[in-house]
């Protein structure tokens, strides 16, 4: 009953193409942000921090940056790990280096990092589609997390080959480091979020939106209404590779605090981000948080449930986990390929004419 | 007609070979400004690799492109259609996955020149430029009569409203020069009436020039100013559509000839 477009008449093609056309859905929208910014940061403590919102927050972003990628541009990648990696890593040479560098900076310093990486290892697609350029991708993977096992300079020389982050703060709240607060690491996570899911919707709404889309639908057609094959691509690899460098970044320095490569960064990372995707939605800014929410949620929840309700013991709750889960992305996938996000569209349609469906 | 200073397109002496099989052997035309031009042939003549070499996806092994009384260089096909040359195709080349709407704003790439930061933030003239062109593609839409469709994804739509959409997006690009590869194809008796009163329209509102592959010689013979007939790569016959009737080649190889 509250959801209706009924009466609600566009008059100006500004208003056609917001973001959230329903005033119902706009106030859902800016009541999530309200929460998230004024309730949220005063009730957050270390469990939910670190065991939700900020996987769930760091992991959106991977999700954004490998949508826009996949999603978007039809580039299929499974180096995500290994970018995430480089995110880090850049993050930590930074770090050190420039200690008076602020944080915020450092983190986006490194997105740009590893848009530059992602560049390079996005040039096998100009010749290169589907499978075998997800091979090609599986390599940056491999490569990268192999270079900063075995290059000192990347982990400053230390003994055990881990990274660990420097206590920064913006102003008087300490991001990183053990002084760090859960609810100043929260809004921290949440403001590159924000900032990030916004400039993805702008650039996918847009030309450059439109000619990854069309590049991911018929290339061929793409070229013919003058869209350049490698500034399209490429230009989705760079900023694909800023999102998920900034993941990476945030991962290693304000959710972990240290890190050692084949265990942070491994292929596993990959395939959870490309999860996430396929899962909340491919080609769509709400299916990579629906996904990110999915992946990371559902463990904690159903861990909860099995464990403190059923009183399950942890390692059987551990394995009915992984059966749970898998299960679910199968049956998810059979009603739904488009993802969650699909899922959700169906669902408001029906809202919308709800209770008079005819 | 001062021929010369009309032409919109000459094509001199093109040689097109795949290996060892030579597609277009040794064809010249000619595009007048303004005009709508046939290539008519029987299949595997040529047709469509011809279009191909006009916007670039074949490069010819020898003859010239001239366009707008210059030579044309080597080109990819994304910088010929910022030249102006639009086309559509055979098999319907859409954006499956894109909406009505989004297929033709596609088409107006090559009129959007906003920076990528711009577009980022939405400010700095990217959403006043995306609501400008949005504007010519609403012109476009109300011309083919696809309101109703805006928001559908084309993929769900029928054939002849997805050939149509397909029109759409070539004609948002407001070219000089329009490619059209079978529009009528598969199509029925009233769609083919609906696309050729398009044609004619574009042509005579917009000035646009037409060249136009078509299987349907009814069509061909009533919309088209002049026509050329290509078989086995080889051009046998070119004129106004009286012309080509009446040219025994053309009689030749269209119906066959006897052996004897």
């Amino acid at each position: 009953m509250l959801y209706r477009e009924v009466g609600e008449f566009k008059t100006s093609y500004a208003q056609d193409s917001h973001t959230f056309p329903i005033k119902f859905d706009r106030y859902r929208y800016y009541f999530v942000i309200i929460v998230g910014l004024l309730f949220i940061p005063f009730i957050i403590n270390d469990y939910w921090a670190n065991a939700v919102f900020l996987p769930f927050l760091i992991y959106a972003i991977a999700a954004l940056g490998l949508n826009i990628l996949t999603g978007y541009c039809g580039q299929v990648s499974l180096g995500t790990g290994g970018f995430m990696a480089v995110g880090a890593y850049a993050s930590y040479k930074f770090m050190t280096a420039f200690p008076d560098l602020n944080i915020f900076f450092v983190i986006i310093l490194s997105g740009f990092v590893t848009a530059f990486v992602g560049t390079l290892f996005g040039l096998p697609s100009l010749r290169i589609k589907g499978f075998y350029l997800a091979v090609a991708t599986l390599a940056a993977q491999f490569f990268l997390i192999w270079l900063f096992n075995k290059v000192g300079w990347f982990y400053n020389y230390s003994a055990t080959g881990m990274i660990t982050a420097p206590s920064r703060s913006v102003g008087s709240f300490f991001i990183t480091g053990s002084e760090s607060t859960p609810a100043a690491k929260y809004l921290f996570c949440f403001l590159f979020v924000f900032l990030l899911a916004w400039i993805a919707r702008n650039l996918t709404r847009g030309k450059i939106g439109r000619s990854w889309m069309a590049i991911r639908d018929m290339d061929i057609a793409a070229e013919i209404i003058g869209v350049n094959p490698l500034i399209a691509k490429l230009s989705a690899f760079a900023i694909s590779s800023f999102y998920v460098g900034v993941a990476g970044a945030l991962f290693f320095s304000v959710y972990l605090g240290a890190v050692e490569p084949t265990e942070a960064f491994s292929i596993q990372k990959s395939f959870i981000v490309l999860f996430m995707v396929i899962i909340g939605g491919l080609g769509s800014i709400f299916g990579s948080f629906a996904g990110a929410a999915f992946m990371v949620l559902l463990p904690v929840a159903l861990k909860n449930l099995l464990v403190l309700q059923f009183g399950w013991s942890v390692d059987i709750a551990a394995h009915f986990e992984f059966i749970i889960i898998g299960g679910l992305i199968i049956f998810f996938l059979i009603v739904e390929p488009h993802g969650l996000a699909q899922l959700w569209n169906l669902l408001k349609q029906k809202l919308r004419i709800w209770p008079f469906p005819y | 007609m001062n021929q010369n200073s009309d032409k919109m397109m000459d094509i001199k002496n093109i040689v097109l070979r795949f290996g060892g099989v030579v597609a277009i052997q040794n064809i010249s035309f000619d595009i007048f400004k303004g005009e709508i031009r046939a290539i008519i042939g029987p299949n595997g003549a040529g047709k469509s690799s011809m279009l191909n070499v006009i916007n670039g996806f074949y490069h010819p092994q020898e003859g010239e492109v001239w366009f707008r009384g210059q030579k044309r260089k080597s080109m990819k096909p994304y910088q010929i259609a910022h030249q102006g040359i639009a086309r559509t195709f055979q098999n319907i080349a859409l954006f499956k996955g894109m909406t009505a709407l989004d297929n033709i704003m596609t088409g107006r790439f090559t009129h959007m020149k906003k920076s990528i930061f711009s577009q980022m933030i939405w400010e700095g003239g990217a959403s006043k430029e995306e609501y400008e062109n949005r504007e010519v593609v609403e012109k476009v839409i109300d011309f083919l009569e696809i309101q109703h469709i805006r928001k559908t994804p084309v993929g769900a739509l029928p054939y002849g409203l997805q050939k149509r959409v397909e029109l759409g997006r070539a004609l948002a690009a407001e070219p000089e020069l329009l490619l059209l590869d079978e529009p009528m194809a598969g199509m029925n008796v009233e769609e083919k009436e609906d696309m050729s009163r398009y044609i004619l329209d574009v042509n005579n509102e917009f000035g646009t020039t037409v060249a136009l592959i078509e299987h349907d010689m009814g069509v061909v013979m009533d919309i088209s100013d002049r026509v050329v007939v290509m078989d086995y790569g080889k051009k046998i016959g070119d004129g106004t559509p009286d012309e080509v009737r009446n040219n025994q080649s053309v009689i030749d190889a269209y119906l066959g000839v006897s052996e004897h």
